[in-house]
């Protein structure tokens, strides 16, 4: 298969202190792939490290190929070249990601001018057709206003206006409904949704609310302090984890539905990324840790049931057919 | 947008009042214009006359009254050294203090805002360093240390400039550069810190991750943002140059305002003074109104809040 983006051990650092210990995931075209996990795994910085988008101070190893094309170490007007036209990118708290100054249909007609061209009617045109489409009421009238004249679902739906500008192959969507409204979030989870099918681009959902994920993607990667510990189809993950953390992940998620159940939230902090442990990052709030976890890194491994997995000790399944801990030893 | 100016012009015109009165009020309790002008050794009836004639026996109030209605018709009243118009005085004067504040405001705009602004994109390289260590020298060390230092190195051992006077272009040299180096330290650190700030803002990383070229983001995305506390302190500069004048044109006897201030006040010349600090009261309030006017042109949120209240 030909993936689009294909990741290979991304290491980052920031000031000496890693950050991401080696991240390995590939996208295909078109498919919506999910990152969840607790603030500070390292999500977000996988792809901001992919695109070239971290601060100065971070140091990144390892490669990212955008379909053959090595983006780690690229100069800077290669990468100019794929953000935005090949991967496009919003963000958490849409009302201070787009510029507090610029009227909002300049910035669109900006990415248009830039990816393909547009200018003068053409190009304006084209921005209120992209407003219209991410569900801007009377955009000829708002074109001409400023950020702060509109909401923050409406400030995301414009941020995905201009990440749509590029006609991108790959939409990176970075916690984008995590500063709003439940049901603004429902809207804004719908758009991505239908944009993702009508422009059959890839979607990357950086998220820590399974609900949406699962919503949204149809392939999952759990991350925990820098690595992935559990990869697998959404369905897969959610009916059975097998990661001790992706299990905690939906043990504290209410459920609506079924008998009424006491939440069972994950003992203790994320590691300071400082002072992990020599183990498994996740051993010390481990319920089902052994002394073995306290000293091996466990890597992530395919499973014959088709996810991957890093875990010497796995939530147990009904045909548990290997034994993962004999290929720690 | 009416409202926001009338409510600003009025109390632009209160700032100017207090001034008035304040200086009124200072300038009669801190000392008698008849002793100083006349001296210790002239006879009793004189000393009298010329308090009748300057009505300096009068209540402080009836001559503060007096003052503001002459004010009210333009009258600034009269020098007590020679009875020529105190405007006309000051107006003379006018002239050579622009002629040291403006090439200084000049020079404070065009190094102190592009080496901020360049430290800031270096953040952490040597360059960015010697930025602040020389932003630092240049506004801590007093404009009349720097003005002497100055003195001391390009007029006593090189002798290529002049150390006082003002009969030639060559003459202003040395006061230009002693009033711009504490305002381009100043204007270097906060345009720097400005730029830092807004560099680090979710919406640069927008523009970066849209594809805009680096050059274009610091140019169409961050300087507007950064150009709003930079106005801000460019607007207090331009009143701390006035005051800059008085110390730089005593040091260098440039014939300015300043000059005339400083002699006016050890004077008691009532009228000069008052004149003098009237035309800096102005000038403040008009500095700090055309930056107020200008926050809403740069920044569309104030331009919203202004217009609503």
């Amino acid at each position: 298969m030909n993936n689009l983006v294909e990741i290979r051990n991304l290491r980052v650092a920031f000031d000496g202190v890693p950050v991401l210990h080696g991240i390995d995931l590939d996208v295909a075209p078109g498919e919506a792939l999910g990152l969840v996990g607790e603030s500070g795994c390292g999500k977000s910085v996988t792809w901001l490290a992919a695109l070239g988008l971290l601060p100065g101070k971070a140091s990144v190893s390892g490669s990212v190929y955008l379909q053959g094309q090595d983006l780690t170490g690229a100069p800077r007007q290669a990468l100019e070249r794929v953000r935005g036209k090949r991967v496009a990118m919003i963000f958490q708290d849409p009302s201070s990601a787009l510029n507090p100054v610029i009227r909002v249909g300049r910035q669109i007609i900006e990415a248009l001018r830039l990816h393909r061209g547009l200018a003068g009617t053409a190009a304006k045109t084209e921005a209120l057709r992209l407003m219209d489409l991410v569900g801007i009421p009377d955009a000829r009238n708002r074109f001409n206003l400023y950020t702060h004249e509109f909401s923050g679902g409406q400030a995301q739906r414009l941020m995905i206006a201009m990440a749509l500008a590029g006609e991108p192959d790959l939409l990176i969507a970075d916690e984008p409904t995590t500063a709003l409204d439940a049901t603004i979030q429902a809207q804004i989870l719908d758009l991505l949704i239908t944009l993702r099918h009508e422009m059959s681009m890839a979607t990357v959902f950086i998220s820590h609310d399974l609900a949406a994920v699962a919503q949204v993607c149809e392939r999952v990667c759990v991350m925990y302090a820098g690595k992935i510990v559990e990869e697998g189809p959404v369905a897969q993950l959610f009916d059975t984890p097998r990661h001790p953390y992706t299990q905690g992940l939906f043990d504290a998620i209410p459920s609506l539905s079924g008998p009424r159940r006491r939440l069972v939230p994950i003992p203790g902090t994320v590691p300071d990324p400082r002072h992990l442990p020599t183990g498994c990052a996740f051993e010390p709030r481990c319920a089902r840790a052994r002394t073995f976890c306290t000293q091996h890194r466990p890597e992530l491994l395919p499973q014959p049931e088709g996810r991957q997995l890093a875990c010497a000790y796995p939530v147990p399944v009904a045909q548990d057919a290997v034994q993962p801990e004999e290929e720690y030893q | 947008m009416i409202r926001f100016v009338t409510s600003r012009l009025f109390r632009a015109g209160l700032t100017v009042l207090s001034v008035m009165t304040f200086a009124f009020v200072v300038l009669r309790m801190s000392g008698d214009p008849a002793q100083v002008l006349l001296g210790p050794d002239v006879p009793q009836n004189v000393v009298q006359d010329f308090r009748d004639r300057w009505g300096l026996d009068d209540p402080i109030w009836r001559q503060y009254l007096s003052y503001l209605q002459a004010m009210m018709q333009g009258d600034f009243g009269l020098s007590m050294r020679d009875r020529s118009p105190a405007i006309d005085l000051v107006m003379q004067r006018i002239p050579a203090t622009l002629q040291l504040t403006i090439p200084a405001l000049i020079l404070q705009l065009a190094f102190g805002i592009p080496a901020g602004i360049y430290a800031a994109l270096k953040q952490g390289t040597l360059a960015d360093r010697s930025v602040i260590v020389a932003a630092i020298v240049g506004f801590t060390v007093p404009s009349f240390v720097m003005g002497l230092l100055l003195v001391l190195i390009f007029a006593v051992t090189l002798g290529a400039l002049p150390s006082g006077g003002a009969s030639s272009w060559q003459h202003a040299i040395l006061p230009v550069l002693t009033m711009s180096i504490g305002g381009i330290g100043v204007l270097a650190r906060f345009s720097r810190s400005a730029m830092i700030e807004v560099m680090g803002a979710p919406y640069i990383r927008t523009a970066s991750a849209k594809g805009v070229s680096w050059s274009d983001v610091v140019r169409n995305h961050a300087l507007p943002n950064a150009a709003v506390p930079i106005v801000t302190i460019v607007g207090f500069m331009v009143g701390s140059l006035i005051a800059g004048a008085i110390i730089v044109e005593t040091i260098f006897s440039w014939p300015g305002m300043g000059r005339l201030l400083i002699v006016s006040v050890t004077n008691r010349d009532l009228a000069v003074v008052q004149c003098i600090l009237l035309l800096v009261a102005a000038v403040m309030v008009v500095s700090n109104l055309t930056v107020d006017l200008l926050y809403g042109w740069l920044d569309p949120r104030l331009r919203q809040t202004t217009s609503a209240h």
